[in-house]
């Protein structure tokens, strides 16, 4: 019969109403300031370095190679490199950025610096709340601000920093490893060297 | 005391009144009237408002405003300073002096009908013989300011929505006065006083409400239906349209002026609301007989506050018509039945008392209501719309 539909409609919405007040699983609501949802591991933003050790700016993972920089597709990264250089969290000479600097105005979160980059250096970070007075100067962060520890990482992104380190851990053995080998080799050869020296004055005796 | 209860608000304007000379007692008498209805529509507004977005949100399992004050109940006073600090802004191609009339003339307009609704016993700004006929003229001028609003804008979302809205509000204005013509016949009068009065009477503990005939019942329902659409309420909300024509013709208003029209939207369902209380739900009187020590004005602003509540419930439940719908439903079906229904007002009045007018009256109507629902159900104009020339 007409009108039975509008009925019908009317006792759900009397339903919702009353559950509402009754039931505390009808009200999905975050109240966001004071509760949160933690974010999903995958989650990203603004890109942000990486550093080893305590002091961020001897640690920068970051040794301005510049791939990201070029990369970059709305080319919101400025790197200035450095003319001399100095040692990396594992004691290597290296260059660093000089400045290094993103305009998260400009960035779009695509993350293709994060894959560019060889060393690493780059990630992307979960920190959502960067409303500023200056939208100029206030969205335009520098080598500082964008520096975060690797415990950081951890924290935001667990698997995947784990990954990171295993493989940077591999790398490092792979790389000792291969200069310890060459370290033998020339050892070897240098004692072969002086065997063969050695042995000369003998065979020219003999 | 329980009279002098019921009377204060006429007590205390007499006292009031009384400090002044005697030539100037009647004007002040009304000023204060005026007064009281010009502050007190407003103060309800912000009631409603905050009553609708709180019971919007529950019926749709949110929250709310629960920000502003304890359980959000300051948010209308934030709504209200928002409206006021906000630029206002008057398109350069707008017609300027009808753009600044419009929202001017809505408010004035919804509220004129106040000063006819009696709103508890002696409680009448202006006792008119003709009182219902003031106030659908009065009610019928909204249609002009809305129009105004619409065309002096210059957009077309504007223009839409007033050409939607005042075919809308015209088409519904015919069952609108039809319904209520059914009262006028068997009360023999337009005074609404005397509307009023003869349904404040009781058998056993009953009172003899309109809406409990059978054409009262059937003429409350029509006039439920076109004041809906009168008042541009959802589901009969096509001149507002979000969806479609951004806001209809107060898409080029802001600020104050924007406010303006929402307060006058809120005063017209008041009015209109209290109209139909007065009409068929006895006005101010008692709903029982052992209950009429309770102030009439109680009984007045709860059965206000009641329909103001069914017209929020309607809003969280129905979505919005089509245009064809909407005017198919108003010249097909509301106005048919309604015409029907002043045919059985007659007929309850020349049957006389007993139990046969109970009987022929319910059958001709429901037989009327069943058979035209089957109808409507089965004309094509309830399905999906089909399209000649597109697809």
């Amino acid at each position: 019969m007409l009108g039975e539909g509008i009925l019908k409609g009317l006792a759900e919405t009397a339903r919702n109403f009353v559950g509402s007040y009754v039931s505390k699983e009808r009200l999905t609501t975050v109240e966001y300031p004071e509760q949160r949802i933690a974010p999903i591991e995958a989650t990203r933003d603004f890109p942000f370095l990486v550093y080893d050790g305590k002091d961020w700016d001897a640690g920068l993972r970051c040794v301005a190679c510049q791939i990201c920089e070029k990369e970059c597709p709305p080319k919101c990264i400025f790197i200035e490199k450095s003319k001399d250089k100095k040692p990396d969290a594992v004691g290597k000479q290296q260059f660093y950025p000089a400045r290094f600097d993103i305009d998260i105005s400009v960035c779009m979160s695509c993350q293709i610096c994060v894959e560019v980059c060889p060393f690493d250096a780059i990630k992307m970070n979960t920190e959502f709340e960067l409303s500023t007075t200056d939208r100029f100067g206030g969205l335009l962060l520098d080598r500082q601000q964008l520096a975060k520890s690797n415990e950081y990482y951890h924290e935001i992104h667990p698997t995947e920093a784990s990954g990171v380190d295993a493989r940077l851990a591999a790398e490092r053995a792979a790389a000792e490893a291969k200069a310890k080998a060459a370290a033998e080799a020339a050892a070897a050869k240098a004692a072969a060297a002086a065997a063969s020296s050695a042995a000369k004055p003998a065979g020219g005796e003999a | 005391m329980v009279e002098k209860l019921d009377q204060i608000f006429v007590l205390l304007s007499h006292w009031l009144v009384g400090f002044l000379p005697a030539g100037l007692q009647q004007a002040a008498g009304i000023v204060i009237g005026v007064v009281v209805i010009v502050c007190l529509y407003p103060a309800l507004f912000a009631l409603a408002v905050l009553m609708e977005r709180k019971g919007l949100g529950r019926m749709q399992n949110r929250y709310g405003p629960n920000r502003v004050g304890p359980y959000g109940i300051l948010q209308p006073i934030a709504d209200g300073i928002k409206s006021l600090t906000k630029e206002d802004i008057v398109p350069l191609s707008a017609d300027s002096a009808v753009h600044f009339l419009a929202p001017i003339v809505v408010v004035v307009a919804s509220f004129m009908g106040f000063a006819v609704l009696p709103m508890g016993r002696n409680m009448v700004l202006v006792d008119m013989d003709a009182g219902l006929l003031f106030y659908f003229a009065m009610g019928a001028s909204t249609e002009l300011a809305v129009f105004m609003a619409g065309w002096s804008s210059r957009n077309k979302y504007s223009l839409l929505g007033a050409m939607r809205a005042v075919a809308q509000m015209i088409s519904y204005e015919v069952p609108l006065l039809l319904s209520s013509v059914a009262v006028v016949m068997i009360t023999g009068s337009l005074s609404l006083t005397k509307i009023v009065s003869a349904q404040n009477a009781y058998t056993g503990i009953f009172p003899h409400w309109y809406i409990f005939t059978p054409w009262g019942f059937a003429g409350f329902l029509m006039y439920a239906i076109s004041t809906t659409a009168e008042t541009n309420r959802s589901p009969f909300d096509l001149p507002e349209g979000e969806s479609e024509i951004v806001a209809g013709y107060h898409t080029e208003y802001s600020g104050f002026k924007f406010a303006l029209f929402f307060l006058g939207e809120y005063v017209a369902m008041f009015s209109i609301s209290g109209l139909g209380t007065t009409l068929f739900l006895g006005g101010w009187s008692a709903p029982f007989s052992f209950l009429t020590w309770i102030p009439s004005w109680i009984w007045f602003f709860s059965k206000l506050m009641l329909s103001i509540c069914v017209f929020i419930w309607l809003r969280g439940t129905l979505p919005r018509l089509r245009q064809d719908q909407l005017m198919n439903f108003a010249w097909k079906f509301v106005l048919p039945l309604s015409l029907i229904n002043l045919l059985v007002a007659a007929l309850w009045r020349f049957l006389g008392e007993g139990w046969q007018r109970w009987v022929f009256c319910s059958a001709i109507l429901l037989i009327a209501y069943v058979f035209m629902g089957l109808q409507e159900a089965r004309s094509d104009h309830f399905g999906p719309r089909s399209y000649r020339y597109a697809e």
